[in-house]
């Protein structure tokens, strides 16, 4: 078997993934860390203000990142869910779950940080146009699959439940990355991308991008230590999660 | 792959495909209502009911600012470059109101063929920059404009 997929396989067995978690969570915990203070320093104090919006601008800092990561880590769950009804993997389910509350949190970072950029730019704080409306489904969205989860008594059936919501929801992801193409929004387009030139100078473009590798740093640090602790809970009682515990202690 | 697992892949891909044609379709009809504002081109083609407020979204036109002197009531006209409407507003413009930049009007269109609103938002665009580059731009385009035209 190809190295890559073994490894793949041993991580879906709970005893080794618990190991893999304790070893490098805090890794990516102490390098999200300092990315995000190398981060916040040079796009707070280093970048030059904006000549149209001045400092206010900067809020972007921590605005479009938090708004890549509610997106990306929607991606992350919805195919941890899809894995979940497919293979019926229990940690894609924990996975799953796990995912559900730092997109949420992601997702109100967006939201509360938008509206702070809104009122000095806009002149309001909140309108009712394509790319906030759908942000706004979004973290619906989050919310619907954490208490759809909860609501069932035994867990495992409680993530596939959600997992199939997650999976309607899917639709609400392209809906918010294009919605200010496909309408006329208040919100304003695309600033950096992949293919072509961003609209955004260079020396105001490295502190996001820090910022972006940051922030995927500590959703992995945080999917992990909450899947950690999830997977040492379900199997609780089982001989590999005793032994871990006396590890621990 | 086991048939079970593959039928439940295959159920997934279909529900995901199946939403997503849905919601094209819903979206696709209701194009005009998720639309945050109209063109002043779109005004002016009979798209919007008079006397129904709407939203009117275009640029500032340079040099078409003209504020009343003893009130709050600004003139202005926004344009897509295509057409002009006239807008007449009466309150405290956002910060970054400037000509040659977009706004988003609140209000409706009166028999004149003036634009009242009761509402201006300003929309910036997606381009970022320093204050030295931002002139350095324009400098480069008022010398291209000054080389191109004949000199007296």
């Amino acid at each position: 078997m190809n190295p890559v997929w073994r490894w793949f396989h041993q991580l879906g067995s709970p005893p080794y993934f618990y190991r893999f978690a304790t070893r490098w969570m805090p890794w990516f915990g102490i390098s999200a860390l300092l990315l995000t203070v190398i981060g916040m320093y040079l796009g707070f104090v280093e970048a030059p203000a904006d000549y149209l919006q001045g400092d206010s601008f900067r809020i972007m800092y921590i605005h479009v990142p938090a708004a890549w990561m509610s997106m990306f880590i929607y991606g992350v769950m919805a195919l941890n869910g899809a894995i979940a009804l497919i293979w019926r993997i229990k940690l894609s389910e924990l996975l799953f779950l796990s995912c559900a509350p730092i997109g949420a949190m992601f997702t109100a970072i967006t939201l509360i940080t938008g509206m702070f950029w809104g009122k000095p730019t806009w002149g309001a704080y909140w309108v009712w146009d394509a790319r906030l409306t759908s942000e706004l489904v979004l973290l619906f969205l989050y919310f619907g699959v954490i208490g759809l989860a909860s609501a069932y008594d035994d867990l495992r059936q409680g993530a596939r439940a959600a997992a199939v919501l997650a999976l309607v929801g899917v639709v609400n992801v392209p809906i918010i990355h294009f919605s200010v193409k496909w309408w006329n929004t208040l919100h304003q387009g695309e600033t950096v991308r992949i293919m072509g030139k961003s609209s955004i100078d260079s020396s105001m473009l490295w502190p996001l991008l820090i910022m972006a590798l940051a922030t995927k740093l500590y959703f992995v640090f945080a999917l992990l230590l909450r899947t950690r602790s999830a997977l040492a809970e379900q199997e609780r009682g089982k001989q590999w999660v005793r032994e871990a515990m006396v590890e621990a202690a | 792959m086991n048939p079970i697992r593959r039928r439940r892949l295959l159920l997934i891909l279909g529900l995901v495909a199946g939403i997503g044609a849905a919601t094209g379709l819903a979206l696709t009809a209701l194009q005009e209502n998720v639309n945050h504002f109209y063109s002043p081109s779109e005004v002016l083609a009979g798209g919007t009911p008079e006397g129904r407020t709407f939203r009117l979204g275009g640029v500032v036109l340079e040099g078409s600012t003209r504020r009343d002197g003893t009130s709050l009531k600004a003139h202005f006209v926004v344009t897509d470059r295509f057409k002009d409407l006239p807008v007449e507003y009466e309150g405290i413009l956002p910060d970054l109101f400037k000509e040659g930049q977009s706004v988003i009007a609140t209000g409706a269109l009166q028999a004149g063929g003036v634009f009242v609103a009761s509402e201006v938002l300003a929309k910036h665009d997606e381009n970022y920059m320093p204050k030295e580059v931002a002139e350095a731009i324009a400098k480069g385009k008022a010398q291209k404009a000054s080389q191109g035209s004949p000199t007296p």
